[in-house]
């Protein structure tokens, strides 16, 4: 939809700013997420509540770690989605920073919490996985490391959005954070297990176990793929919101305005 | 000048905080031209005119220096710029001086610098430093940056603020050497400053007619 | 262009000595916190000398951040980076420097970060060995200390400079500034503290200082233009 509007503008035009319709009231949008939300709602529980149910019933135990392991069937797909939401904000603010549209915007403010909130699945089911293998609440694991500090830049993009009195200049700076924080992430990640590999206890945790058996990655598979429905699902109905927030918005300076 | 300057802008809109500040904005302006600016508050004359200095990016519309978009030769338009804003950019812990001298040697074009503090007044406060001045004295020193290095086009965002009969004046009289030496005045204001000849741009004109929802 | 920028550095070298204050203060509270260790953990050499690398570190970082948030912020707000956002490059270059047109705001930014390190990096650097001594640190430490702190304090100012341009005008810019760097700071703390370790413990400091140095250089190239985007938007 963007590409081909770009190619009716002139060069000069597409720096200054396109016409103004994109401005106007993102119906199209809205007529979508309409048809959408029931089939991602319904999708959605579909496939977290087979995903559960393999790996809560169905898939064997790990050898190692017995029945305890089962929490991985949610720890490693909240993991994934907390890296996959990042790349949609990401995603949309490059979109936003280069074509202006507002409705990348709000997917980036949409997104986000919806981001830090697997993020935080991820941390607690990751805490909750150690303890009864180690005793420990919390083990300084590259991965659950780099987690938290995925947490920490989601909760920075999110703060940054809301810290402007103009929502506009709250989603351009957030934009330019979300794409910072992307280019870093794997320089992060990257020292992050630099400096694991350093301080390697005797005894090696592996959150992930050395090897997953097939049959136990066709429940993660549909965990994630549940856990994107519901992110797509609550990604309309936030969106949604957010228009209807702005609109409220509009009215209430036309109303102050002389 | 190898050829006359010429600053044109058509169809300009802008959005400032979601809100539709103004739409369809348009003028021509040529060697020796002046254009006033007026209109309430919120009418956007501080935004058109960041606007047209390139800190703002119209929502529509463009603009044209020498015939070329000042978004892709922005060398070349910043070199001719001279804008002046709401604030005075002055530095309290720096000199008169030393303020007005570096802002000269920025615009890369030193010019004299004593000279254009005399022009406002402000020759015997040269070596005082800034935090003594008065509201009007610190104006008077931001004005003085535009005469300090010759550019050809005057944006100005309220320049007598604060101003005394006597500067208000000496303004009046460095636009209109401005203007005879082939320069260009864009200038938003309140007040009545004489600027003979100019064009008339009242922005309550170009608001949104209906309430638009941005 | 070049005269511009010198003249900028020159101006804030001199506003910063003028006004003392804030740079001191960085400076100030790393010595300050460097102290506060041993009173909190128990003056013993051995755990000092253990916990010396990552305090010296951790607290160069959070010193780091303190007069971050002035560095765009003075400018900002009497309109002088409106000016310095709309300066020119002098005519005759514009032929040969077609695409440096628009570079005035990231080479503006690094001339301000390169102010900022003179006034509270170079410092830190500086003082980085004399608190070492107060810590036990390790003699073997103290070269590769100084050298992996010059290479890491410039790549802080400039990851800084992209946080204190994307907080200006913001509510509480402060702590947002501080949420929102520190986790960017990490890599290089866990480089610095590595490449002094490896030096105590006889591993080889290269491979460290090699990456402390790469973080340096895409910080120099990257960070300028981050930096400069966040800029034009606080600046619309």
């Amino acid at each position: 939809m963007t590409a081909s509007r770009l190619g009716h503008l002139t060069m000069s035009q597409r720096r200054s700013g396109s016409s103004l319709h994109r401005f106007a009231n993102p119906s199209r949008f809205l007529r979508l997420s309409r048809r959408l939300t029931p089939w991602f709602a319904v999708l959605a529980a579909a496939f977290i509540g087979a995903g559960l149910y393999i790996g809560l019933f169905v898939a064997p135990p790990d050898y190692q770690q017995g029945e305890s392991v089962r929490i991985m069937y949610v720890h490693v797909p909240a993991a994934w989605m907390a890296l996959f939401v990042y790349t949609c904000v990401a995603a949309s603010s490059v979109v936003s920073l280069v074509w202006r549209h507002p409705l990348a915007d709000l997917i980036a403010k949409a997104s986000a919490p919806v981001g830090a909130g697997f993020t935080a699945v991820a941390l607690v089911s990751g805490s909750l996985w150690g303890q009864p293998m180690w005793g420990t609440w919390w083990v300084w694991d590259a991965r659950l490391t780099s987690v938290l500090i995925l947490f920490f830049l989601y909760l920075g993009h999110i703060a940054l959005m809301n810290a402007f009195d103009d929502p506009t200049r709250g989603a351009r700076a957030a934009a330019i954070l979300a794409v910072v924080g992307f280019i870093n992430i794997p320089i992060i990640k990257f020292s992050v297990d630099w400096w694991h590999t350093l301080h390697q206890p005797a005894s090696v945790f592996r959150l992930g176990g050395p090897t997953i058996d097939v049959s136990m990655l066709v429940p993660l598979f549909l965990m994630a793929l549940g856990f994107t429905f519901y992110y797509l699902l609550l990604l309309m109905l936030r969106v949604r919101s957010e228009i209807v927030a702005r609109k409220i918005r509009t009215a209430q300076l036309l109303q102050a305005a002389p | 000048m190898t050829q006359a300057d010429r600053f044109t802008g058509h169809d300009l809109s802008c959005i400032r905080a979601e809100r539709l500040v103004f739409t369809g904005v348009a003028f021509d302006l040529a060697a020796g031209g002046a254009l006033r600016l007026s209109g309430p508050n919120g009418s956007g004359k501080s935004s058109l005119l960041r606007l047209m200095a390139g800190l703002l990016r119209p929502a529509s519309g463009t603009l044209s220096w020498q015939g070329q978009d000042p978004a892709e030769e922005p060398a070349e338009f910043r070199a001719a710029l001279r804008y002046l804003g709401h604030q005075d950019a002055v530095k309290p812990a720096l000199t008169v001086a030393e303020n007005l001298a570096f802002w000269a040697g920025l615009a890369g074009a030193p010019g004299d610098a004593a000279a254009a503090l005399d022009v406002f007044g402000l020759k015997p406060l040269a070596p005082v430093p800034a935090r003594f001045l008065s509201a009007g004295q610190r104006r008077r020193l931001a004005l003085a940056r535009l005469v300090a290095s010759p550019g050809r086009l005057w944006l100005l965002d309220e320049p007598t603020v604060g101003l005394d009969r006597p500067s208000v004046a000496a303004l009046e009289a460095a636009l209109a050497r401005h203007r005879d030496a082939g320069g260009l005045v864009v200038v938003a204001t309140h007040t009545d400053i004489a600027l003979p000849g100019a064009a008339e741009l009242a922005l309550e004109r170009f608001a949104p007619a209906r309430p638009a929802a941005a | 262009m070049l005269a511009g920028l010198a003249a900028i550095l020159k101006r804030d070298l001199r506003l910063a000595l003028r006004q003392s204050a804030d740079n001191g203060m960085a400076v100030g509270f790393f010595v300050l916190t460097v102290i506060l260790f041993p009173l909190g953990v128990g003056p013993e050499p051995s755990v000092l000398a253990r916990i010396a690398p990552g305090i010296l570190w951790v607290t160069a970082l959070l010193a780091s951040m303190l007069s971050l948030e002035r560095l765009f912020a003075a400018d900002y707000e009497d309109g002088s980076l409106d000016l310095m956002a709309l300066a020119p490059l002098p005519l005759p270059l514009l032929v040969l420097t077609k695409c440096l047109a628009p570079l005035p705001l990231p080479l503006l930014v690094l001339t301000k970060c390169l102010a900022h390190w003179l006034l509270t990096g170079l410092p830190m650097v500086v003082l980085a060995p004399l608190l070492g001594v107060l810590l036990n640190l390790d003699p073997a430490g103290y070269g590769v200390l100084v050298l992996a702190m010059a290479l890491g304090t410039p790549a802080l100012a400039l990851v800084g400079a992209i946080g204190a341009a994307l907080t200006l005008g913001a509510r509480r810019g402060g702590v947002l500034l501080s949420l929102l760097v520190l986790p960017l700071y990490i890599p290089v703390l866990i480089f610095g503290v590595a490449a002094v370790d490896a030096a105590i413990y006889g591993t080889g400091a290269r491979p460290h200082l090699l990456l402390l140095g790469g973080a340096l250089l895409a910080a120099l190239a990257l960070c300028p233009l981050a930096s400069a985007a966040a800029l034009r938007q606080a600046l619309e």
